[in-house]
């Protein structure tokens, strides 16, 4: 049976978050969440090697007690079961302190995994770097990008598109990918996933303590970078707000930028007074 | 652990720059970083490496010294004739290890964003993720901003006890020195190091592709449009500012799903991202699926009944109104001044 691990994330579902000024973060407790659409399509991979081989599907998140929610997600869509790592002790990790985390667990729970699947980034950090620094924790062949993979006895087979070239790799189990959004659209979860989503016997919820990291140990082995300020940046915009009516407000625009638009279309454009006096 | 050579402490600080030569002539990023580390290189008085790994490599140090390197570390092997991370790994831990480099800086390209978070864990420091700005902080340190929530925030990162310091860089954020071929680098060619790992991943096929990509990824006027253009009929009139200003139409998520505009449109998260100079958003509110596709956008002008719209703050000129009223009038207007 093959093992498979799905590393998902839960993001906030607004544009705008209040951050602490104290400490540099996000605020991500007073936002909704929602499960990052990246992981959404990796979890997608996995079902979908689920509907050839016989597999398992682990899925794991680190994150607040409310990221419990696209963990029962997932279960509804067809993971088998899941895993909260959940600690305050671990609270404003970098991705360097977060695969060491995913590492700890995954090596805890489900050591004899065969594939581990990343959403190749997630929409709020978009660093891309925690797939392939969990790969380098548990010394691992890995793909990053991925569209499609097929599976031949213990060789996974990966397509992908980088940098313009686009590539065929093989590498044999365990190994890692990271899937990109071109392919395998998300399925909606099924009335009768939603059972198995509120199983309590398929949910673990680990603390930094089962993972046998304490505070000094996360110190030395966690975040090497530091936030040390947010701003949004609209600080740098024009910030020109225009009301009122329409034909006055375009007016209002055009005077004031067209030259701006015509240096970037290539054409001039200016306000032709004899077609008004006309 | 203290760093066991007192020799290390002597030696000159060193910005690397890792040579990301494939696709050279649209790709120049990695030019890019030598201009930056060639300015951040003064302030902390240190040299400028560019790292070049390949086969058959002589064109990229002649092109990398001739655009600002001071010192090139070459090594040119026929095993290292495609690009390979798990080979990249081990050559650069081992130079790493000689030689202590202060700052590693990489381009954010698909391979750089692939290979720099594994090397930063290798070498068990921190790497911030596709930096629109560097500089150097008072205490000396490596000032990393990176653009987070789809460019709408950035954030000031710095690695405060781990060394190298390392950043990827997205393309195009820092302007290459011109050339100059009279210039002098230092060039070391070394051999390739004996034991490297044998790479387990195999590259079966590559080809380059030849998929022609929807030019709206390339256009320099984007017209995009929301809900809030009310209908189809209403929303086929942004085809008409966009043809007006050579432009393109993109479009969100529901209007796709609506079946107003095609999936190729689609801007944001699950669809394309944008560079344009000049985008124009009609009848978009901001939801992030949307917003995470515009961090590139230069200067925005949005349209929006609503005044509290995330679009509208995130524009550069905000104008409020009904987009179709404000459209049909931009029309008009830019029909009249407009001169061939």
């Amino acid at each position: 049976m093959l093992k498979l691990v799905v590393c998902i994330k839960q993001i906030p579902r607004v544009t705008e978050l209040p951050w602490d000024e104290t400490s540099g973060t996000l605020r991500r407790d007073l936002a909704p969440g929602m499960m990052n659409p990246a992981c959404k399509h990796a979890l997608e991979a996995a079902l979908q090697v689920k509907e050839h081989y016989k597999a398992k599907i682990t899925v794991i998140t680190m994150g607040p007690p409310a990221a419990e929610e696209v963990l029962r997600e997932a279960l509804a869509m067809g993971a088998d079961e899941a895993i909260l790592i959940c600690d305050r002790l671990l609270s404003g990790s970098d991705t360097f302190a977060t695969s060491m985390v995913l590492k700890e667990a995954i090596t805890k729970k489900c050591p004899k995994f065969d594939l581990i699947l990343c959403g190749a980034y997630t929409a709020d950090s978009e660093t891309a770097q925690v797939g392939p620094q969990l790969a380098e924790e548990l010394d691992l062949p890995a793909a990053a990008y991925v569209e499609k993979l097929e599976i031949d006895g213990k060789t996974l087979r990966v397509r992908r598109l980088v940098d313009n070239f686009r590539e065929t790799l093989e590498m044999e189990f365990p190994a890692l990918v990271t899937v990109s959004m071109e392919n395998y659209k998300p399925r909606y979860a099924s009335l009768a996933g939603l059972g198995k989503a509120f199983d309590i016997n398929n949910f673990t919820v680990l603390n930094a303590e089962d993972l046998g990291l304490t505070a000094s140990s996360i110190k030395t082995k966690g975040s090497r970078t530091k936030v040390r300020k947010v701003f949004l940046r609209k600080a740098q915009k024009g910030n020109v707000l225009l009301q009122g009516a329409a034909s006055v407000v375009i007016n209002e625009f055009l005077d004031k930028y067209q030259r701006k638009i015509g240096t970037v279309i290539g054409k001039s454009i200016e306000e032709n007074k004899h077609d008004d006096e006309k | 652990m203290k760093k066991t050579s007192t020799m290390m402490k002597s030696r000159k600080k060193s910005i690397w720059v890792f040579g990301d030569y494939r696709n050279y002539y649209q790709n120049r990023v990695t030019l890019q970083l030598i201009a930056r580390a060639v300015a951040l290189a003064k302030t902390i008085n240190a040299e400028v490496c560019a790292l070049i790994f390949g086969y058959k490599i002589d064109e990229w140090i002649m092109e990398y010294t001739a655009h600002g390197a001071d010192r090139i570390l070459a090594i040119d092997d026929p095993a290292l004739k495609s690009y390979s991370t798990e080979r990249y790994l081990a050559i650069i831990e081992t130079l790493t290890k000689q030689r202590d480099p202060d700052i590693i800086l990489i381009g954010a390209t698909d391979f750089g964003r692939e290979f720099a978070p594994r090397l930063a864990k290798r070498l068990k420091t921190g790497l911030s993720a596709d930096c629109v700005g560097l500089d150097i902080t008072e205490e000396g340190l490596l000032l990393q901003i990176a653009p987070s929530f789809g460019g709408n925030m950035l954030a000031e990162i710095v690695t405060e006890r781990h060394r190298p310091q390392m950043a990827t860089v997205r393309p195009g954020t820092f302007k290459e020195i011109p050339h100059d071929y009279e210039r002098k680098a230092i060039v070391e060619k070394l051999p390739l190091m004996k034991g490297l790992p044998k790479p387990r991943v195999k590259l079966v096929e590559y080809e380059r592709s030849v998929e022609k990509e929807h030019t709206i990824e390339n256009a320099s006027v984007i017209v995009c449009g929301g809900r809030g253009m009310g209908n189809r009929e209403k929303f086929k009139k942004l085809q008409e500012l966009a043809r007006l200003l050579g432009g393109d139409v993109g479009a969100t998520r529901p209007v796709v799903y609506a079946g107003w505009a095609e999936h190729g449109a689609l801007v944001g998260q699950a669809g394309k991202h944008i560079k344009p100079k000049i985008l124009f958003s009609f009848g978009i509110s901001g939801a992030i699926q949307h917003t995470a596709g515009l961090g590139e956008a230069n200067f925005i002008v949005a349209v929006n009944k609503n005044p509290q719209a995330t679009m509208l703050k995130m524009a550069d000129v905000a104008i409020v109104g009904d987009a179709s009223d404000v459209l049909n009038n931009l029309i008009k207007e830019l029909k009249k001044r407009i001169r061939e």
